[in-house]
């Protein structure tokens, strides 16, 4: 009894190292972020979107006959799991291309290894320029560039606002740095500096010092370069201290959990962020939203985004009949897909052709609306 | 320099710093009496958050709006189940390895650190979580007859009063109270004081105690500080309390609270007159002056080798 009990697990276990027995009959895809730790908010807006659209895809017939199956890969936007949680993608999964990964610092390792492998890979959050910026043929994005988004931000600064003292500050990682850097750059442009830029420490929730100094500038706009669990302390702090500064950012506060870290929409409110024009209002998406709403889940942030990168890799593969990453890259160079995102295309580095980045607030109900 | 910003960087060192103290008092007596560095501690005080949070809900549900009320239930009921967690840590890591090498107990220690990380991480989830304000406003002083003030919050000032006050209790059980001897004793000759009849074994389980209720204090005023948490701010804290307890002398009380201060008011004044993207820097490179010229710390005892 006990001895065939134990050759049943050595069987199972074989069973499940064995690669999937079902590889013939479907695609496998793999879906790459945080889905742990500090950003796991982002890892699931991304797996909730792609999921959804496998399911669409899977339920209105599959692609070219194939059912798309999906893989998990957690990198919890830390660089050296994210390459591990590649190779695991590609070796053992064998997944024909991937979405994902959501930190750029996370993204731009883990892309090495997806063009080593010669397949497909499409993120859609990164917005680090590097990202697409090192000549990998068979990367794309989905979402726009930190330069641009920068420069809507540098440019609500000084017109709308007419700010005169712009504080830049970011959380040194490629992401929140790269954000910044954009930023200060557009500035310069526009011929005004900025009086302070300096860098916070990921992890830590005390920024007094730091707030203080921004008093002490007399900053009257705060520009920050960094994710949600940082800048809601940040403008926290800097309502407590009694500094009436504007903080504006970028895309790596679009979440509910912003308002949370901030401590709740007293403090969250008036903060300012650029992320592209709510994928949720967009008339081609609205079918999606309905749906995911029934199931209870806001899609949020980077939900829909997730969702068009599938249906971007579905199309590619049912054109060319084919899971080769340079054939699928070289039909996604010349061809427009349409997505719940509208009508999406890429110029030869991979970026789209059109950004669409508008600014946003927050309001005292905890939930962000367009600025007119 | 302008005075107004100096004293308010004094005071926003002070706070950070009296958190930092409070921590590193749990690190500080658990070296002073066994010798082994606690790296559970940390997560002990991330516990303590997200029980803050869980009896704030608790007591929020049965329409209780009193914030002194409040905040005392909090307070102790954070501080009996944290402590709870201290004497579990010592009863599962340390007790059954109190006869083993040196090094057995610091690896179950940080075993059991990861496992109450990913325990909170399972049960809780990996997002943030959030407190609600319980103290709103602050004190505006003025500084100087241009109008210049410097501004504490009612949570930090609170935070201050309870540190200074939790301090002198705790010093006074020490010097003044017979357990307070048994722990002296128990930390000058553990085998001496066992032949003196002191239960010794009770004597570390409360020490862990004592040390888990100081950061319990601190989990409950620096999440209600900063209105949010997730599992991960024990790593952070922990190593900067450490730090502040090498700092000050581990072993020494009072050395835990004064490398705290120290440290929250080096941090502060960097960040806040130089730069703040090599605080830390700036921080580690002072501990390692420090240790240069005074090895066993500001207020540490020097090590008597024995012949």
């Amino acid at each position: 009894m006990k001895k065939t009990s134990f050759y049943g697990m050595v069987l199972a276990l074989i069973a499940l190292l064995a690669p999937p027995a079902m590889a013939e009959e479907t695609i496998p895809i793999g879906v790459a972020g945080p889905l742990t730790g500090a950003y796991a908010a982002f890892g699931e807006q991304l797996w909730r979107g792609a999921e959804q659209a496998a399911k669409d895809i899977n339920a209105a017939g599959g692609v070219n006959g194939k059912k798309i199956e999906l893989f998990k890969g957690d990198d919890a936007c830390e660089p050296k799991q994210a390459r591990a949680v590649a190779s695991q993608l590609t070796d053992r999964h064998g997944v024909k291309a991937v979405i994902g990964h959501f930190c750029s610092s996370s993204t731009i390792p883990a892309s090495d290894v997806y063009a080593e492998a010669g397949i497909l890979h499409i993120t859609p959050a990164s917005t680090n320029p590097m990202v697409t910026e090192r000549r990998i043929t068979t990367l794309f994005r989905t979402c726009g560039r930190d330069n641009q988004q920068g420069s809507v931000g540098a440019d609500f600064v000084v017109n709308k606002l007419k700010a005169k003292a712009i504080a830049v500050i970011h959380d040194k990682d490629t992401y929140g740095q790269g954000l910044a850097d954009s930023m200060r750059a557009e500035l310069h442009r526009m011929g005004k500096k900025e009086v302070l830029y300096e860098g916070l420490t990921r992890g830590e929730k005390d920024f007094n010092a730091l707030v203080t100094k921004l008093k002490s500038v007399n900053a009257d706009a705060v520009y920050f370069g960094g994710l949600h669990n940082e800048a809601g302390p940040l403008v926290r702090q800097m309502k407590e201290q009694g500094l009436k500064a504007t903080l504006i950012s970028g895309d790596g506060i679009v979440s509910e959990e912003f308002v949370v870290a901030a401590g709740g929409p007293t403090f969250a409110e008036g903060v300012h962020m650029t992320f592209g024009r709510d994928p949720r209002k967009i008339k081609e998406g609205q079918e999606v939203v309905e749906q995911l709403r029934k199931t209870g889940y806001e899609p949020e942030g980077y939900t829909l985004y997730a969702y068009a990168t599938m249906q971007i890799i579905a199309a590619a593969i049912t054109a060319t009949r084919s899971t080769d990453g340079a054939t699928l890259a070289k039909w996604l160079h010349t061809n427009d897909v349409p997505t719940v995102m509208g009508s999406k295309g890429w110029d030869a580095k991979g970026d789209l052709k059109v950004s669409d980045y508008v600014m946003y607030r927050w309001n005292a109900k905890g939930s962000y609306a367009e600025v007119p | 320099m302008e005075p107004s910003i100096l004293a308010q960087q004094t005071v926003n060192g002070l706070v950070l710093g009296t958190s930092y103290g409070l921590i590193a008092i749990g690190y500080t007596m658990v070296y002073g009496i066994i010798g082994m560095i606690n790296f559970a501690h940390g997560e002990i005080y991330m516990v303590s958050a997200y029980l803050t949070a869980i009896f704030l809900a608790v007591l929020a549900s049965f329409g209780i709006t009193s914030v002194p009320f409040t905040l005392v239930v909090v307070l102790a009921a954070t501080i009996c189940v944290t402590a709870l967690h201290g004497w579990f840590l010592e009863r599962i890591a340390y007790r059954p390895l109190r006869n083993s090498t040196r090094l057995a107990p610091l690896i179950t220690a940080i075993g059991l650190s990861l496992v109450l990380q990913n325990y909170v991480r399972l049960s809780q989830g990996a997002r943030s979580q959030g407190i609600p304000t319980l103290l709103q406003g602050s004190f505006a002083i003025p500084i100087d007859s241009h109008g210049n003030l410097i501004r504490i919050t009612h949570v930090q000032t609170l935070i201050v009063i309870v540190a200074l006050l939790s301090m002198a209790v705790l010093t006074f059980i020490m010097h003044r109270t017979s357990l307070g001897r048994a722990c002296r004793a128990t930390e000058q000759d553990r085998i001496m004081a066992s032949l003196l009849g002191i239960d010794t074994d009770r004597v570390i389980a409360i020490v862990f105690i004592i040390g888990a209720a100081m950061a319990a204090i601190a989990g409950v005023l620096v999440s209600l500080n900063y209105g949010s948490f997730d599992f991960h701010i024990g790593f952070v804290t922990g190593i900067k309390a450490f730090t502040a307890a090498v700092l000050g002398g581990i072993g020494s009380l009072p050395g835990a609270m004064l490398g705290g201060l120290i440290l929250g008011l080096a941090e502060s004044f960097f960040a806040g007159f130089v730069n703040s993207d090599y605080k830390d820097v700036f921080a580690f490179s002072l501990l390692v002056l420090i240790l240069i010229f005074r090895p066993s710390g500001l207020l540490g005892q020097p090590q008597i080798t024995k012949v």
